[in-house]
Formats: C-alpha cells, sequence, structure tokens
C-alpha cells in the first residue's frame, strides 16, 4: 500500500505549480505623493439625494447597499435633498455653522498658541468639524461621548467654556486635570464627555459597555463613540462589535475616515478591499456609509442612529468619508508623505463652505454675516486665550503642587506613595529653591 | 450530575447550613458566597465573564447566580478579554461595580491594554472625573497540570502597573472577605485565585492525599457579609527562627515544609500585593533577621525580587543571612514535568537550611 500513496517529493504535488509565479507580497501604496497632481475623479460619491433613508428599526440584513453608498444631503446647488434631509429650521442650522466655525478659529489659535510656545502639542480637525459638531447636535446632552482625540467640536457644541479647554491645552493651575494630560486630552463628565485616552480605540468597547449599562439599569441614555479609520484595524474594534451586536447594546460607532493615519493612508486599514462602513455587516450591525463633509447629512445619520439605539432597535456603525486637511497633529508635517493638493481636490469640498452656501441658497444667511461671525468667532477665542494665560502656560512655572502628581493613583495614598511623594517634595527644595507656595507649586 | 444540580451546586450548599454557625465551605463556596451577597446587596454589581451565566463557570464559581440574580446582573460574555475588560471600564463609567472573571490568568493578556492603560489610569487621568471600580476575578497558579496555558502567575506584571491593585487569598475565609472588600473598593482590583487551592489546601507533597478544605481551620466561613481591609498581611504561624513571606498556595506549602522540618517560622500569608503590609513585613523580619520569600511565578522581575529588595533596603543592619528567594523557574509551565517545575519542599527546604546555615 505505501508504495501507492504519494509523498512530499510526488510530481503531482508540485508539477501544477511549476508554471506559476512566485508569491507576491502586497504592500499598498497611496495614489498620490508630494508632488503628484492629485485626481479623485474614481470617487465615487453619488448624488446629493440618492439615498432612501430605511426605517431606523430595519434588519441590518437588508441595509447592505448603506455600507458601499454614500450618504449625502447637500448638493452642487447648495440645496438639501432627499429622504435624508433633516429639514433643520434656520436657527438650527446657523447655530451648527457658528460651532464649526467657532470649531475652526479655535483650532487655528491653538496650533499658532503651541508654535508660539505656550503648549507641547495640538491637534486641529480642520475639514471634519462636521463629524463632531453635527453628529454631537443629534444627540441629547445627556447621552455619554467617548471621543478620540480629533472631537473638540462635540464639547464645542456642548457649551463646555473655553476658557477651560485652554486651561488644559496649557496644562496650567486651572486645568482641572491637574496638568497630568497632554494637550486636548480632554475629560469634562459634567457635559457627559468621556476621558480621552491617548491609546487608539480603547473608547470603544468602553462606550459600548456604559451603553450596556445604560440598558442594564433601564435607562433612556444611549453613548456615542468615534474611532479613525485608522484604528479600526485595534483589537478593540472588533471587541466593541462583537459585544454590541451581542447584547444589542444601545451605541452609535462613529468611524472618521479621514482617508490619512499620521503618514499612513487608510489602505493600511483595509481600504483598498472595502469600506469602513461594511465592517458592520459580518457583525450584524446596521451600517451607514455617510458624506463626512456634509453637516446636514452627519446630523440625519447620527439622529437616524441614535433614534435606533434609543428604541432598543440595536446599535450602529457609521462611516463618515472626510478628508484631514491638515497634518496629524503640531508634530507632523504632511508635506513629506502625500500630495499637497489633495485637499483642494477633495470631492466633497469643505464642510463649513457647504453648510454656509446652503444658508445663503435658502436665504438664511449672507457673506456679511458669514464675516462678522468669523471675526466675532475668533474675538471669542483671543479673549478666552488671554483669559486662560491669566493662569499660566506650560513649562512657565510650577503650577501644581508636587502632591497632585501622586494623588488619585489610588483613592487613597498607599505608603509607597506617600514616600514618593516625600522625595519629589525634597527635590523641590534643591531644585527649585525660589519656588514659592503661592505660585502654585505648594506641597 | 443534571443541569439543574449542576447549577445549584455551592448556592445549595451554602444555604442547607444556614444553621450551622461553623459552616465549612471550600474556596470555591466561599468565593461564591461573596459573589451572591454583594449582588443582593448592592444593585450595580455585574458578575461577567466566558461561561459564567448558565453554566456557572468551568470552576463553579458563579454556579446558581444567574438564576438567582438574573439575566442582567449575571451573564455569559463573548470570548475576547479585550472586551471583557473594555465593557468594564464602560460599566464604571456609568456607576456600575462589575466582576468581569477572566477563565484563566493566562488569557488576561488580550485585555492587557485596558487594564493597564484605561482602568488603571482612568481615576488619573481624569482628575478622579471617572474611576474604573472592576474586580477582575481570575484562577492563577499551577499544579493541576495545565500545562504552560492554564498554570501561569503573572501577578507581578500588575504588581508593576500604577493604579492597580492586587489580591490573593489562601483560604476560604479569606477569599470571602477578601473578595467583597475588592468590591467594594473604588480602584481595580486584580484578584487572582489559586486554582490549586480551591478545594483543599495543598501541602506541596503532590503525592501524598488531598486534603479537603473542611479539616482545615480557615474553611470556616460565616454567613452574610463580612470584609477582610486590602492591605493587611495575616500571620500564618508565629516563629522566631526566620521570616517566610508568601501568597495564594504557597503559604500552605511553605507552612507544610516548615511543620515537617520542626521550624518555627513566622510565616506571613501577604493577602495583598498592592498595597503590601510592609508594616508587617518589617516587624517580623526585624524580630527573625532571616527571610525567605516564596512564590510560583518566575524568577526573574518576579514580585519576590521586589520584596527581596524592600526587605534589604529596610531591614539590612537586623539581617543575619542574605535573603533567599524560592520561585518558579524562568520557563514556561512545563505539563508533564510540572512536579519538577513546581517550588515544592525540596527547593523550599534547602533555601531554609542555607538561610539557618550560619
Amino acid at each position: 500500500m505505501a508504495d501507492q500513496l504519494p509523498d512530499s517529493t510526488d510530481a503531482a504535488h508540485t508539477a501544477d505549480r511549476s508554471n506559476k509565479p512566485s508569491l507576491s507580497l502586497h504592500v499598498p501604496e497611496p495614489k498620490y505623493r508630494p508632488g503628484d497632481t492629485a485626481d479623485f475623479s474614481h470617487i465615487d460619491i453619488g448624488e446629493a439625494g440618492g439615498m432612501p433613508r430605511p426605517d431606523e428599526a430595519s434588519d441590518p440584513a437588508q441595509m447592505t447597499d448603506f455600507a458601499y453608498g454614500l450618504v449625502r444631503v447637500l448638493g452642487e446647488d447648495n440645496q438639501a435633498h432627499g429622504a435624508w434631509n433633516p429639514k433643520l429650521p434656520g436657527d438650527t442650522l446657523r447655530k451648527m455653522l457658528g460651532y464649526m466655525a467657532l470649531v475652526r478659529a479655535f483650532d487655528e489659535r491653538m496650533f499658532r498658541g503651541q508654535r508660539q510656545g505656550k503648549t507641547s502639542f495640538y491637534m486641529k480637525c480642520t475639514g471634519e468639524e462636521a463629524t463632531s459638531v453635527a453628529a454631537g447636535m443629534a444627540l441629547a446632552s445627556d447621552d455619554m461621548v467617548f471621543p478620540s482625540y480629533r472631537q473638540q467640536g462635540i464639547l464645542i457644541a456642548r457649551d463646555y467654556p473655553l476658557v477651560d479647554m485652554i486651561n488644559q491645552i496649557y496644562s496650567n493651575k486651572a486645568d482641572k486635570l491637574k496638568g497630568r494630560q497632554l494637550p486636548i486630552m480632554y475629560s469634562a463628565r459634567d457635559y457627559n464627555f468621556f476621558s480621552i485616552s491617548g491609546n487608539l480605540a480603547t473608547q470603544l468597547p468602553q462606550a459600548v459597555g456604559w451603553a450596556m449599562a445604560s440598558a442594564i439599569k433601564n435607562d433612556s441614555r444611549i453613548a456615542a463613540t468615534w474611532v479613525g479609520e485608522g484604528s479600526t484595524a485595534e483589537g478593540d474594534f472588533h471587541s466593541a462589535c462583537t459585544f454590541a451586536t451581542v447584547y444589542n447594546a444601545p451605541v452609535i460607532l462613529n468611524v472618521i475616515n479621514n482617508q490619512w493615519a499620521i503618514s499612513s493612508f487608510s489602505g493600511f486599514a483595509g481600504a483598498e478591499r472595502t469600506t469602513f462602513a461594511a465592517r458592520a455587516l459580518g457583525y450584524g450591525l446596521a451600517g451607514l456609509r455617510v458624506d463626512g463633509n456634509d453637516a446636514l447629512a452627519v446630523f440625519a445619520a447620527q439622529q437616524w442612529a441614535a433614534n435606533r439605539a434609543r428604541s432598543n432597535s440595536g446599535p450602529t456603525l457609521i462611516e463618515y468619508f472626510t478628508y484631514r486637511a491638515e497634518g496629524h497633529s503640531t508634530s507632523d508635517d504632511p508635506s513629506g508623505y502625500r500630495s499637497a493638493q489633495e485637499r483642494e481636490e477633495w470631492p466633497l469640498g469643505d464642510p463649513i463652505t457647504r453648510l454656509k452656501d446652503h444658508l445663503i441658497a435658502i436665504g438664511e444667511w449672507d457673506e456679511d454675516r458669514q464675516a462678522a461671525m468669523d471675526k466675532e468667532c475668533a474675538e471669542r477665542v483671543k479673549a478666552a486665550t488671554k483669559e486662560a494665560e491669566k493662569n499660566g502656560i506650560l513649562g512657565h512655572g510650577l503650577h501644581h503642587p508636587f502632591r497632585t502628581m501622586f494623588e488619585d493613583v489610588f483613592e487613597d495614598l498607599p505608603w509607597h506613595l506617600q514616600e514618593q511623594a516625600a522625595q519629589a517634595i525634597r527635590e523641590r527644595e534643591i531644585k527649585w529653591p525660589d519656588s514659592h507656595p503661592k505660585d502654585g507649586a505648594g506641597k | 450530575m443534571s443541569d439543574s444540580q449542576t447549577r445549584t451546586g455551592p448556592s445549595a450548599a451554602a444555604a442547607s447550613s444556614e444553621e450551622n454557625p461553623e459552616r465549612r465551605l471550600n474556596m470555591i463556596d466561599a468565593i461564591n458566597d461573596a459573589l451572591d451577597i454583594m449582588l443582593a446587596r448592592d444593585s450595580d454589581v455585574i458578575v461577567m465573564g466566558e461561561d459564567v451565566g448558565y453554566f456557572g463557570g468551568v470552576f463553579r464559581a458563579t454556579a446558581g447566580l444567574q438564576e438567582k440574580h438574573g439575566k442582567t446582573r449575571v451573564f455569559d460574555t463573548p470570548i475576547s478579554e479585550c472586551g471583557i475588560i473594555g465593557v468594564a471600564v464602560g460599566m464604571g463609567a456609568y456607576g456600575l461595580r462589575p466582576v468581569p472573571e477572566i477563565q484563566f490568568a493566562d488569557y488576561i493578556y488580550p485585555g492587557l491594554d485596558q487594564l493597564v492603560s484605561e482602568a488603571a489610569r482612568l481615576r488619573y487621568r481624569s482628575a478622579t472625573e471617572f474611576i474604573a471600580p472592576m474586580t477582575v476575578r481570575s484562577p492563577f497558579g499551577g499544579g493541576i497540570f495545565g500545562g504552560q496555558t492554564h498554570s501561569q502567575s503573572p501577578e507581578a506584571m500588575f504588581t508593576h502597573v500604577s493604579g492597580l491593585k492586587t489580591v490573593i487569598p489562601a483560604t476560604p475565609y479569606d477569599a470571602k472577605g477578601l473578595l467583597i472588600a475588592s468590591i467594594e473598593d473604588n480602584d481595580p482590583v486584580i484578584f487572582f485565585e489559586p486554582k490549586r487551592i480551591y478545594n483543599g489546601p495543598f501541602s506541596g507533597f503532590y503525592d501524598k492525599p488531598v486534603e479537603p478544605w473542611k479539616k482545615h481551620k480557615d474553611s470556616v466561613v460565616p454567613e452574610g457579609y463580612y470584609r477582610i481591609e486590602l492591605g493587611k498581611a495575616r500571620h500564618v504561624t508565629q516563629g522566631d527562627a526566620l521570616t517566610v513571606l508568601a501568597y495564594g498556595t504557597m503559604v500552605h506549602v511553605a507552612e507544610a515544609v516548615c511543620a515537617d522540618k520542626g521550624i518555627k517560622a513566622d510565616i506571613l500569608d501577604l493577602r495583598t500585593l498592592v498595597p503590601l503590609d510592609i508594616e508587617a513585613i518589617e516587624a517580623s523580619v526585624e524580630k527573625t533577621g532571616r527571610c525567605l520569600i516564596v512564590h510560583e511565578a518566575t524568577r526573574t522581575s518576579g514580585f519576590g525580587a521586589e520584596l527581596s529588595a524592600l526587605v534589604t533596603e529596610r531591614c539590612f543592619y537586623h539581617l543575619e543571612a542574605p535573603v533567599e528567594r524560592v520561585t518558579g523557574f524562568d520557563t514556561p509551565y512545563p505539563h508533564s514535568l510540572e512536579w519538577a517545575y513546581f517550588p515544592g519542599p525540596v527547593r523550599i527546604g534547602e533555601a531554609i537550611d542555607k538561610i539557618l546555615k550560619d
């Protein structure tokens, strides 16, 4: 019998491979690098108003088209189109525009502040304002948000004081987080805004857990979370999708597909093969792919998902298709890895310009009022900055008593931290003999 | 055994002994009792993990709890430690007090980022706006032929993380009181259960018959609520010959070896590694002048290294011999050579002889 069995060198095992090319590894490469002419005509953006609006209780299996299409409301004619038009009153639209303009003005000034040495780090969200402002406005103020690091628009849309944001960015003596966190890693419990982590995608299962808790307690509040397309590659994303679907958690998982994760284009998270909204299908989550630069579409999609979650109809994964118009952070220079032309060629335009043009087109706004609003935003930010600077800037003085370095590691201070705190305070007297408790550097 | 019998095991055992003030439980029953009491006392407590719901856990620690407290208080989870710990952080932010089970300590690593970067840091990074009061229960340690993926003792990894407490009971009485205190604690607690002694204390003489807990004085577990403060070591035996610092299974092994050799040792069961009862350690070493540290975990950068450093730093002028460590070897836990790996009576005995030589 043995001689009838093929062995590993048998021709039958290798012959049919002999004429095939050897295996090759595909390493994704973005279409455009510095100096290239960017052309996005290959991206199918569909038509504004082209997608129907399914019932909020729809079976995810019946929503396949929504994971591959693109929900859009604002058209080239600056009018709102189709079933997804949220039909917001003029006042609400002006408020939305105002928040987005304020976010942009805030980003401009904080970026400049970092360059002036007032702090160590900053992250703008230029071009992505709608994905936090309009989405945030579609939620109830007591819904819990678990943001990533580029959702300052939610805080601003919830009327969080600018001066408190800047105090955190400056790590100054009025910083509510006691100078412990990297700038922009806000936490605002009173505004139902969860503490931001620098570790990516960890907030996703946490948001699902919060939503599960709300359901366990028969509450009416839901949770929403934001993550970049790049970090959907983390295991946390898979865990969150699995728990969300298993327990039908009242949660919205927002994926901000801004095309770039520092220097890695979305292809390194799988975008060459499928959409991020299509991730929903495998989990049995409702999936929506939405024009992230269309504030009305963003609002409508978030509202759809919020209604769905609040009625126990299930979680939703939304991909907001957008573009990171500037660098990843103050530590990044995108001219080193992508075409500078991409921003102007982006087929979905700028979210603030589009909403402004819509308001003008429907007779609710004009350029003069826009100019006045932009000026007012800049002045508000400037005033808040001056106010915050009274509390100090990073690196100028020891803003926080040394004991705060050891507090809150645990609820109580165990003996080993007590000993280490005493050491730090002894060192202070050697390193900074002139510092005085009245400067905020007390024990 | 039928399903219904399986599902009501420990709780039924506990209920049937209600009139008995000298009720004796094994460690599993004591843990089940603590969970049962906390689920009843605090509606914010929830118990979750792989197989913990209907089935009651692979070690039966949650048997009967779902039936008694309901499916939204005690439930199964997907096989995702990252998800289990991650949702527990979110539940804590909401105001719940989750008690997740990680089926084996060896499986905890996919959840490490959520523990180390999230649960442990949340209070600090949010300046107390949010906390993650969770008790992560997990069976750990070897001695049951679990092979390298069901035998590890990774406690030192967690003691190295600022913001985590690490608790390890060694008796049924302690398991209940420490678990209740852990669940009530507002910081995240890693609660490692020495699975070798779930059903009886272990002398380390693996070829001798297993002693059931009911013959041990610390299997007397009172009815109802009581707590044992975290950070307080337990004096197992009093003596002047040497100090033995141990926790979990190794407390019993060290005790048996000292008894076997007729040595009057001051044996401390540390009970919690963070926070550590440094006062008890210092007092004992100052009294005996000799210190042996015993743990089952691998040696290099094990918690014994921390204990050895602390004793040397703080009690050096009281020491009459170098501090000795008895530990597992720096290898994965071998399946067939388990008893060659285990830091049992021979290794402990040699170390004691060495310490007492001069």
